[in-house]
């Protein structure tokens, strides 16, 4: 109940005009956000505007109501489609929190500082590769015949690169990826984060007799609760908008890849094959609707955007 | 903290449900006399427009695409034609099933320009390029035989070979070359081992299986490229791909002829002779090419599998013509690819653009050295001539490929999507975990027919 009688105390202060009132902003502040405001509305609102404006019309331009939606959602690729992407969503946020979160924290608490720095390093490499760089190194890993890890592909019963590629080794492989180019990047967030912790507050928990994996537990883990809800709204966002990794290992496999796979492809063939951009909208606000409804449960669920009362 | 009592919760509680109420009201409302989503591009016939030609202007530069294959023939005309201004860009012409220029021409519809004049398609582009892409637009292809090409020029092409340029009773594309398949096999090894080469299906499985039992390892053929299925199921006569309407399709793989062939290549798949591997996949060259003793496969196998991906010394490959049933007397036989030219409807420069696709489909100073089979008969004959393109076989090929070239069957259609799609990403899959073909069937089939329907089609025979 804490919270809830901050904000009513809150809430009647400001009634009562009781707070000072702070100055103005003045102009230069509308200025240092005129320039990402503009190319906000240009490349991200308007574009959101015009998909909603051509998943609700047709072809020629006349209001069709949910009809686009009913549409696409009985296309028989878009339950598979959804799913593929589901499944790998579930994989990849579960094995990025958890090894994340872990690696941060005996980086930050087990491992000499020296140590430390370089594995963060490491770690951050492939984050540097850009996307496609990163799945281009991929497809050498997991070919066979040309891997430098062979042995362990052929040990795994997989002799050519279209054994990999089987259907149901694809969630995995995709999630391989992912988390080799964008878990370091959150792995040094993490650690940034485990290092705001006030070492009074260690020091304390040390002194009650917790051990290293109780401070973690008890302590720190839930110190950075509001980073691992952010880093898992940004990861699910990028996740559901899974295109260039299985798009190139379509293309790379000769087609043995389904040119479906994700819904972000089911939309691609929409528009540029079938020519039918309003059914590609409509998917993409789909889209859009499911990451919007993950990141406003987690933020409600998680008070991330609430102040800390100081 | 989540009290459920807190007065808080209890008006949030009731706003979630009179907005729910309002949504699912409104959503009533909106479904109920709504325009219908369907794209109106398939309904619209586009019979009735007539070709409006931009306007022309003599001279004006033309911007020409082409596959890398044939980028030296385009490049020989610019060099012999210095007066036409031209730009060249080399795209990936269509290959592996690519949507690369439908894409792009699906956005120049949407902008109003940037369509390149002279393209090198595949046959499979001509079910859209001869379309509108949206209501009000312009099929990208011109009509050919719209006072462009004179008829006698596009009578003189192979009996069939333009066929996947007609609809509407117009011709929208000039055939460049044609794939008729044939068999293929390595005579020094033939010889080598006393083997008569075979003539019907059922000597070819006899001798493959023999093949595999008396020289492990050797291969008779392969089954896993994105294209095997026009080797064996087109030349099987299998009627997967039927177009017996516009816009009916007729897909029936239960059908005798097409679980014949599945179950003749399953024999030879499970006494390895036939391999699920690609010919062309990553790897294979290095392990097997030297082990292929005959393949089933289009004219264009002898200079790019044989002599360019395998490396074969020259003299040891020959071509026989298409294999029968036993019993049957017509001979079918498939085609893997073959390009087309087209002529952009957009074009302010006609007549050199329409010259540029004519020399190279039709002159024999161009085709004499084309890299693969001339569908136009006269060129055709030059080609043949050219010791260029026989010097490498260890028989006369002009028989088998003319021949071949008069069989190809009429019963398999381009259709608005590539035949490739559901063979490598169902069929292949399937047949890599072990899957045998004939159990396969029914999930190619369904994918055929899904995506069929999804394109607009009407499907018959499941």
């Amino acid at each position: 109940m804490t919270l809830l009688e901050t904000e009513r105390v809150a809430v009647s202060a400001l009634r009562r005009g009781a707070l000072p009132r702070r100055r103005g902003p003045g102009l230069a502040g509308y200025l240092f956000v005129a320039g990402y405001a503009v190319l906000l509305l240009a490349f991200g609102v308007f574009p959101t505007g015009y998909s909603f404006y051509l998943a609700l019309t047709n072809d020629q331009g006349r209001f069709t109501g949910l009809n686009q939606f009913v549409k696409v959602a009985q296309d028989y690729r878009f339950v598979p489609a959804f799913t593929h992407m589901l499944v790998y969503l579930v994989m990849w946020l579960v094995v990025l929190v958890v090894l994340v979160v872990l690696v941060a924290v005996v980086l930050r608490s087990r491992v000499r500082p020296g140590t430390s720095a370089l594995f963060r390093f490491l770690y951050y490499i492939p984050g540097a590769l850009a996307g496609v760089a990163s799945v281009l190194v991929w497809l050498f890993m997991l070919d066979p015949d040309v891997s430098p890890v062979s042995w362990l592909l052929n040990s795994m019963g997989m002799h050519s690169f279209a054994a990999v590629l089987a259907p149901g080794n694809l969630p995995l492989i995709l999630m391989l990826i992912a988390f080799w180019t964008g878990a370091g990047g959150w792995m040094v967030v993490m650690y940034g984060a485990l290092n705001n912790i006030p070492d009074e507050v260690l020091e304390a928990a040390r002194m009650d007799g917790a051990g290293p994996w109780r401070t973690a537990w008890h302590i720190q883990i839930p110190m950075i609760r509001q980073w691992i809800v952010y880093m898992t709204i940004m990861a699910f966002a990028t996740g559901t908008q899974l295109f260039v990794e299985p798009q190139l290992l379509q293309t790379a496999s000769l087609g043995r890849v389904s040119p479906t796979w994700s819904p972000n492809q089911l939309a691609y063939v929409y528009a540029f094959q079938q020519g039918d951009f309003n059914g590609s909208a409509a998917i993409s606000v789909f889209l859009l609707a499911l990451g919007l409804i993950a990141a406003g449960l987690l933020v409600a669920r998680s008070n991330l955007f609430t102040l800390d009362e100081k | 903290m989540r009290s459920s009592g807190s007065p808080r919760a209890d008006r949030r509680r009731t706003a979630i449900r009179t907005a729910a109420a309002a949504l699912s009201l409104a959503t009533a409302a909106v479904l109920a006399g709504c325009a219908s989503a369907d794209t109106s591009t398939d309904s619209s016939s586009s019979s009735g427009t007539e070709f409006k030609p931009a306007a022309q202007k003599d001279g004006s530069k033309i911007t020409v695409w082409a596959d890398s294959t044939r980028l030296p023939s385009v490049q020989a005309y610019q060099k012999s034609h210095p007066d036409v201004p031209m730009e060249i860009v080399t795209y990936d012409g269509g290959a592996d099933g690519s949507t690369y220029l439908q894409t792009k021409v699906q956005l120049f519809d949407r902008t109003g320009s940037g369509w390149p004049d002279v393209v090198f398609g595949s046959p499979t582009d001509m079910t859209w390029a001869s379309e509108p892409t949206k209501p009000g637009a312009q099929p990208f292809a011109a009509p050919l035989d719209d006072k462009l090409v004179p008829k006698s020029t596009l009578d003189g092409f192979a009996k069939g070979s333009l066929a996947p340029c007609q609809f509407n009773g117009h011709t929208y594309c000039v055939r460049n070359d044609i794939a008729q398949v044939v068999l293929w096999y390595n005579k020094s090894l033939m010889d080598k081992w006393g083997y008569e080469v075979p003539a019907t299906w059922e000597q070819y499985e006899a001798l493959g299986k023999r093949i595999a039992k008396e020289h492990p390892g050797y291969l008779v053929g392969s089954v896993g490229d994105t294209n095997s299925h026009e080797s064996y199921f087109w030349s099987g006569q299998c009627p997967a791909f039927e177009l017996v309407k516009p816009d009916t399709l007729r897909s029936d793989l239960k059908d005798e002829k097409c679980v014949r062939m599945a179950t003749l290549l399953d024999g030879l798949i499970s006494a390895k002779a036939v391999t699920t591997k690609g010919f062309f996949s990553q790897g294979f060259a290095k392990d097997s090419g030297g082990k292929v003793a005959m393949a089933y496969g289009p004219s264009w196998y002898g200079q790019y599998l044989f002599k360019s991906a395998f490396k074969t010394p020259a003299k040891q490959i020959a071509v026989a013509p298409p294999l029968t049933w036993e019993g049957e007397t017509t001979a079918a036989t498939g085609n893997v690819g073959g390009g087309v030219w087209m002529v952009s409807s957009h074009s302010a420069n006609l007549k050199a653009s329409t010259d540029l696709a004519t020399w190279l489909t039709t002159s024999d100073e161009n085709q004499a050295s084309a890299p693969t089979y001339p569908a136009y008969t006269k060129a055709a004959r030059a080609w043949l001539a050219n010791p260029v393109n026989s010097d490498y076989f260890a028989n006369d090929v002009s028989e088998p490929f003319q021949k071949a070239a008069d069989q190809v069957w009429t019963g398999w259609s381009n259709t608005r999507f590539s035949d490739a799609t559901a063979w490598s990403s169902v069929v292949l899959p399937a047949l890599t975990s072990g899957k045998s073909l004939v159990a396969t069937l029914p999930a190619w089939q369904e994918e055929i027919s899904n995506q069929a329907k999804a394109e607009g089609y009407q499907v018959t025979g499941e």
